[in-house]
């Protein structure tokens, strides 16, 4: 039989009389406050997971301005989006930030997932949490290539062309997924009205899954620098008011960055194709997916045939939700892995190869050094991650994060121990 | 070492060109008085452009987003805004008749287009589509030196090159053949404030002309740019002080 709960223990008596009833000043200091532990040596690399959530919440608000001043047809999309440059109070700033915030979202979380490759976040008991966060990355993805289609520019109407395509290799039943999926046999209308109602919904599915990525995030707290268990309280510091403000600072330097782009270079990472009304009769000489889908695109160019071709790249983003399970080693931070050290940044700067590669014409040394680094990514996950656990000797790590006194095996203490392995 | 790395890694993902380049010439590299963090326009070499686009470009390209009252912006007053827009007809309607009507221009009309329809300037111009230039700066790769690269680019033909019927060289267009003929000659207009219209002083002033078509609110934009960007400078000393100071009573509580 359960008793009614404890009065809560607020000073300030309203704080308090709600809290009893609904808890959620007790849960907001539980997510973000004095009662939510933190390992106390985190670096910078670790204020990228709140600015990315910051980020979301400005494409959602600069989102909402926009679509109460977006025509979504395809006689009046166009227009509609310079009726918001030109003639809607602020909207070239609105729209500016909403262009440019997408890609310093992925820039966000790009770097939010490169610091989780390199101290090992990913692993035991992190699966889940990791998993979430290649979920809310597949959905940025599409969130951002139907946006990309609203302007209903060139490159919005061929790229959207070239990537609905891709279902038409599934074997019988591609070209009705297709029609399926564009509304009729051809990007048009009805496709841009779809593209604009999801393109609406999946930002809070994205809000939604963020969510639980904070719920799994909250059960063994966050994973550090030295890649090791916490041991006790030592090691822990409320998460309010040290990292509050230590993510502000972030926040500062990151949105002073970011007015750089918006104000003074707004369309330097866009394409001037889209500038150009879509036109279903002329084809634009090289259609390219913006920077952030890249990789992928030289992925998908690497491989001769189409079929392959889109398995290789759908592969590139699944093999990431089995990456807990293709590294067994029980030590998490890079830190203490010097080989595996060496073969991260050799895989960042593959994946950098790769951005270059997809915005290249596929051809001649283009072509040869696409294929070269999209056989190196799978490489990397499918023989070298596994292969490194036998080969690799860690380096001792300290017993705890407070306690510099280094343990002398370096299999246990503060290892990962996955479960039913030892 | 990490730091270096990172931020080697945050340049090379801008200092790439992220457009695929196309196989012409180098073109001009003009230092536009609009360029740089605090470039504004020349408002003379604006009203210049305004003429030039108005005497020769206009009987070919339309600049639909723009509308005479943006004219303010290149210093010209409601009266003669109002002047401007009268010299041009409109189609209206339709009327309690239900007819539709030309009545002169009003400074909230758009500039009138050329051809009534798309199609209608294709039969004009040999199938070829003389595209609006509202946005041309910011749609073609190169932007406001590719355009005026273009305009001053029509050279004779070297003899390697089969130029057909009904196309133009120039030394700067992709594949070096343009639909468009020559626009610009040595004294095409009269300026009215007595400037000597050359290929290149037309060329230039056209330029600026469409840039700021293209991008009408680049100046303010970039004021508001440089406010923003000081106080987020001053909010991040701020709070780089305060972090430092909250992290310190952490470090004094430990020793």
């Amino acid at each position: 039989m359960k008793i009614s709960p404890p009065e809560s223990q607020f000073k300030n008596p309203i704080i308090n009389w709600i809290d009893t009833r609904l808890p959620i000043f007790t849960a907001m200091n539980e997510a973000v406050g004095t009662e939510h532990p933190t390992p106390k040596n985190l670096n910078y690399w670790w204020n990228f997971g709140s600015l990315a959530g910051v980020v979301l919440v400005i494409m959602i608000i600069t989102g909402i301005a926009l679509a109460m001043n977006y025509t979504a047809h395809v006689d009046h999309a166009f227009d509609s989006v310079e009726r918001i440059m030109r003639d809607v109070n602020g909207g070239w700033l609105i729209r500016y930030i909403h262009m440019n915030g997408a890609s310093f979202f992925f820039i966000v979380v790009y770097i939010h997932m490169a610091r989780n490759l390199y101290y090992g976040s990913y692993k035991a008991p992190r699966e889940l949490l990791w998993i979430l966060g290649v979920v809310i990355y597949l959905l940025m993805m599409a969130t951002a290539f139907l946006g990309y289609t609203l302007p209903w520019g060139q490159m919005s109407f061929w790229g959207a062309t070239v990537i609905t395509n891709f279902f038409s290799v599934i074997p019988f039943v591609g070209e009705p997924i297709v029609s399926w999926l564009l509304g009729g046999y051809t990007v048009d209308n009805p496709t841009l009205n779809r593209f604009y109602a999801l393109h609406y919904l999946l930002p809070f599915v994205i809000a939604g899954v963020i969510l639980l990525h904070i719920v799994a995030l909250h059960r063994f707290g966050s994973n550090n620098p030295l890649g090791i268990d916490v041991k006790n309280d030592k090691d822990m510091i409320p998460f309010h008011p040290y990292y509050t403000i230590k993510d502000f600072f972030g926040l500062s330097v990151f949105l002073a960055i970011f007015c750089v782009f918006v104000f003074f270079v707004p369309n330097l990472l866009g394409h001037p194709e889209n500038y150009v009304p879509a036109d279903p009769l002329s084809t634009p000489a090289h259609i390219v997916p913006e920077w952030y889908l890249s990789p992928f695109y030289a992925i998908l160019r690497a491989v001769p045939d189409k079929l392959l071709g889109v398995l290789a790249m759908f592969g590139a983003i699944g093999i990431l939700f089995i990456l807990p399970w293709l590294d067994r080693s029980p030590v998490r931070s890079a830190h203490f892995r010097p080989m595996y050290k060496v073969f991260y940044w050799l895989f960042i700067i593959n994946m950098l190869a790769l951005g270059y590669l997809g915005v290249q014409n596929p051809e001649g040394i283009y072509l040869i050094l696409g294929r070269a680094c999209t056989a190196w990514y799978f490489i990397h996950f499918l023989i070298i991650i596994p292969l490194l656990n036998v080969i690799e000797t860690p380096k001792a790590l300290p017993k705890s994060i407070s306690d510099p006194i280094f343990s002398s095996g370096s299999s246990e203490l503060g290892a990962t121990t996955p479960r039913g392995q030892k | 070492m990490m730091r270096t790395v990172f931020i080697l890694m945050v340049f090379s993902l801008f200092s790439f060109s992220v457009h695929a380049s196309d196989p012409l010439e180098k073109g001009e590299n003009k230092s536009w008085s609009f360029l740089g963090p605090f470039g504004t326009y020349n408002k003379s070499s604006l009203q210049r452009g305004l003429q030039v686009y108005t005497e020769v470009c206009s009987s070919c390209h339309s600049l639909k987003y723009i509308a005479y009252r943006n004219l303010s912006d290149l210093g010209y007053n409601k009266e003669e805004i109002k002047a401007f827009s009268a010299n041009f007809t409109v189609m209206d309607g339709p009327n309690d008749d239900g007819e539709m009507f030309e009545r002169p221009g009003r400074p909230s009309d758009h500039f009138v287009s050329p051809y009534p329809n798309v199609n209608a300037a294709k039969a004009a111009n040999g199938g070829a589509y003389p595209p609006d230039l509202s946005l041309i700066t910011k749609a073609r790769g190169g932007g406001a030196d590719y355009l005026y690269s273009l305009l001053i680019g029509y050279k004779e033909a070297p003899d390697s090159i089969k130029v057909l019927e009904g196309m133009y060289y120039n030394k700067y267009y992709s594949g070096n053949l343009i639909a468009m003929p020559q626009p610009l000659y040595d004294d095409g207009v009269v300026y009215a404030d007595g400037t000597k219209a050359s290929i290149e002083q037309m060329a230039s002033d056209v330029t600026e002309f469409l840039s700021w078509a293209a991008e009408p609110e680049m100046e303010e934009r970039k004021r508001t740019g440089i406010a923003a960007i000081a106080f987020l400078l001053i909010m991040a000393v701020l709070s780089y002080m305060a972090k430092q100071q909250i992290w310190a009573n952490l470090k004094k509580k430990q020793t």
